[in-house]
């Protein structure tokens, strides 16, 4: 909902970028290969779903489906003599995308996985019924081939264009997240900054296990309509990853150099190591990205096999 | 009935109403403190003709209203809350209290009632009546540990098979700090997700606001049911109207724009049926009011609990997975 607030600041065109939080300034190509980490203060800029399938997934591993879903304008909703259809239009030549989410199946260390992540620069990352369904197609897919479930989150809320249907979009998201975690299913979501409202309030927060990116922004109400609501001033890091953790809200912060290596030792350690025959790229072998596996024999764990078997 | 004297508690289009219903009283109760100057003949001859003029009246403008005008009606300070149906279309209601975990907010009431020949849970938002208990209540916004009793109470009745009556009324959850330590986007959803999986049939109804996920966190169901003048939005028209209009005084157009009303979510598929309100509003009939939404839940109810549980969780899927057109790029519309 809140989402134009978020609206990040323009990059300088070119191969120079200033960082948001300490002004320093970064060549664009170093930024890029340190997963758009700042080199000086640490600041993790906000990343488009190519730049997350690039430094998440295994190369050449991702195959989208339900790349062709498009909303429909069921309201007629015009704000401001701005038609949805056209501001539809207008995200999906900025982003390239046909709505705020990006589903489908890629590999982390071999390991094959449903993967979606939300394009907070589609109308703010925020969840119409595109983006409802898209979550559901996920959860349906991960169940369907026994995939372990990754989702990326990125969103100002529900979307408001599309009425009480996109509210309802949290129910649907959630229905089939419940239908996967009782078939025994793993869900991981990764909160990146911001993620509020509707998207905070259904499945970003009822996964297995919640990561988040440090500093993110994270909440139900966003800080100014909190402020206004209770007309006081909102302590220092209110609603950011660290402090949501201190609180017992999330399961771990994870620095993007980490990602990849944190989701692995996850998976590994909930579904055991992966099994021979999985796809071409085993656990064990690094990864393209160059990361050598950091986490701890797996002997002891159960196969992945040896998971409870899925109710079809 | 409230007394029709006070004006002040009327929206605007609703004071020619309340005027003749002041006249109404006037020579009523004229009729009785002075029977020597009123003969019964002539207080019928006085208002009969006005109670025509004022039914035509409600018909004409209620015929009118805007959708702002319906958000009005379901804020309306006379407007019956759950309390009042609680009272009026259930029976013998025993409160439940607390998340056992950290305290009992009173913005959601839980209880143990009957509905005609049925045991239900009642789960409802309660925003109080006087100033005190407004406060008490946040004024129908609740906090993570509404939701966690809310779920609680749920998982209570889903356990000896008593079905589920939820009743609708609030702006959103509550957006404040200690709501936000105590994680209440987590609460909320993981009421949403458990809902889904309830094995007893689950009714939800909203009575008047239906504010977003403070409204969605006890109300995914079998069926939603919204009263005629209640509304159910995925933003306030005037949070909607401060996004994308800059101007919270746009919450008419806001209002509008959303499609928050009764009749449009039951064309957008939001709802599965509008239960029909007294003329001019179930503030002008509380008690009449209670009695048709309890013959409204219990023939879903009757429905609802025909059916195996099975069949009961497959349509609840099935009807989630529905909600909600798109189209795939070669434009073929598809549900």
């Amino acid at each position: 909902m809140g989402w134009m607030r978020f609206r990040k600041k323009e990059m300088p065109e070119g191969l120079w970028t200033k960082c948001d939080v300490c002004e320093e300034m970064l060549f664009q190509k170093e930024l890029l290969e340190a997963r758009k980490v700042c080199k000086k203060c640490g600041h993790h800029f906000r990343m488009s779903v190519a730049e997350r399938i690039d430094s998440l997934l295994d190369p050449e591993s991702f195959r989208e489906v339900a790349a062709d879903l498009e909303a429909i304008d069921a309201l007629g909703f015009v704000s401001k003599g701005v038609a949805y259809p056209k501001k539809l239009t207008d995200e999906q030549k900025k982003t390239g995308r046909r709505d705020a989410i990006v589903i489908g199946t890629g590999r982390i260390r071999g390991r094959e996985i449903a993967f979606g992540a939300m394009e907070f620069e589609f109308l703010g990352g925020s969840m119409g019924v595109v983006v409802g369904h898209k979550v559901l197609l996920a959860a349906e897919l991960a169940l369907e081939r026994n995939l372990p479930l990754l989702l990326v989150c990125a969103s100002g809320g529900a979307r408001m264009h599309e009425g009480a249907l996109s509210l309802m979009q949290m129910a649907k998201a959630c229905t089939a997240l419940a239908r996967l975690a009782q078939a025994g299913g793993l869900c991981v979501t990764l909160l990146a900054d911001p993620t509020t409202g509707g998207v905070t309030a259904s499945f970003a927060t009822t996964a297995d296990v919640v990561l988040a990116e440090p500093r993110a922004l994270i909440g139900f109400a966003g800080p100014r309509v909190i402020e206004q609501t209770i007309k006081q001033k909102l302590p220092k890091d209110f609603q950011r990853a660290e402090f949501l953790q201190q609180k017992g809200q999330l399961d771990r912060i994870v620095p993007r150099a980490e990602l990849v290596d944190t989701l692995d030792r996850i998976f590994t350690g909930l579904l055991g190591p992966v099994v021979t025959g999985a796809g071409p790229h085993l656990t064990g072998v690094p990864g393209a990205n160059g990361h050598e596996s950091g986490r701890p024999a797996t002997a002891t764990l159960a196969p992945s096999d040896a998971r409870p078997p899925i109710a079809s | 009935m409230a007394s029709a004297h006070d004006l002040k508690d009327w929206l605007d289009f609703e004071k020619p109403i309340a005027e003749i219903d002041q006249k109404i009283t006037e020579i009523e109760k004229l009729a009785t403190t002075a029977p020597a100057a009123l003969k019964p003949q002539e207080v019928l001859a006085e208002v009969g003709p006005l109670k025509n003029l004022r039914d035509k009246l409600i018909r004409k403008i209620f015929s009118e209203l805007t959708p702002w005008d319906r958000v009005r009606l379901a804020r309306h300070p006379r407007r019956p809350h759950a309390t009042d149906y609680i009272e009026h279309a259930f029976t013998g209601f025993l409160e439940l209290h607390g998340d056992r975990c950290y305290g009992d907010d009173q913005a959601i009431s839980c209880g143990l009632a009957a509905l005609g020949p049925r045991r239900v849970l009642v789960v409802a938002h309660r925003k109080g009546k006087t100033t005190k208990e407004r406060v008490a209540a946040n004024f129908g916004c609740a906090h993570p540990e509404g939701y966690r009793k809310a779920l609680l109470k749920m998982r209570l009745a889903e356990k000896f098979g008593v079905p589920i009556v939820t009743l609708i009324d609030t702006q959103g959850a509550f957006p404040g700090i200690g709501a936000e330590e105590r994680g209440q986007a987590g609460a909320i959803a993981k009421s949403i997700q458990e809902m889904a999986t309830l094995r007893v049939p689950v009714v939800s109804v909203v009575i008047g606001e239906g504010g977003s996920g403070g409204a969605l966190g006890i109300g995914v169901a079998d069926k939603l049911l919204i009263l005629e003048h209640a509304y159910y939005s995925v933003i306030s028209p005037e949070g909607c109207a401060a996004i994308l209009w800059k101007d919270a005084e746009k919450k008419g157009e806001a209002a509008k724009a959303l499609r928050l009303t009764a009749p449009d979510l039951l064309e957008l598929g939001v709802v599965d049926g509008v239960i029909e309100e007294p003329p001019g509003g179930a503030h002008r009939d509380p008690v009449g009011m209670a009695a048709t939404l309890r013959t409204a839940l219990l023939s879903q109810l009757d429905a609802l609990s025909a059916l195996p549980v099975v069949e009961l969780l497959e349509r609840r899927y099935a009807k989630y997975r529905a909600i909600g057109k798109f189209r795939w790029s070669a434009a073929t519309a598809e549900t």
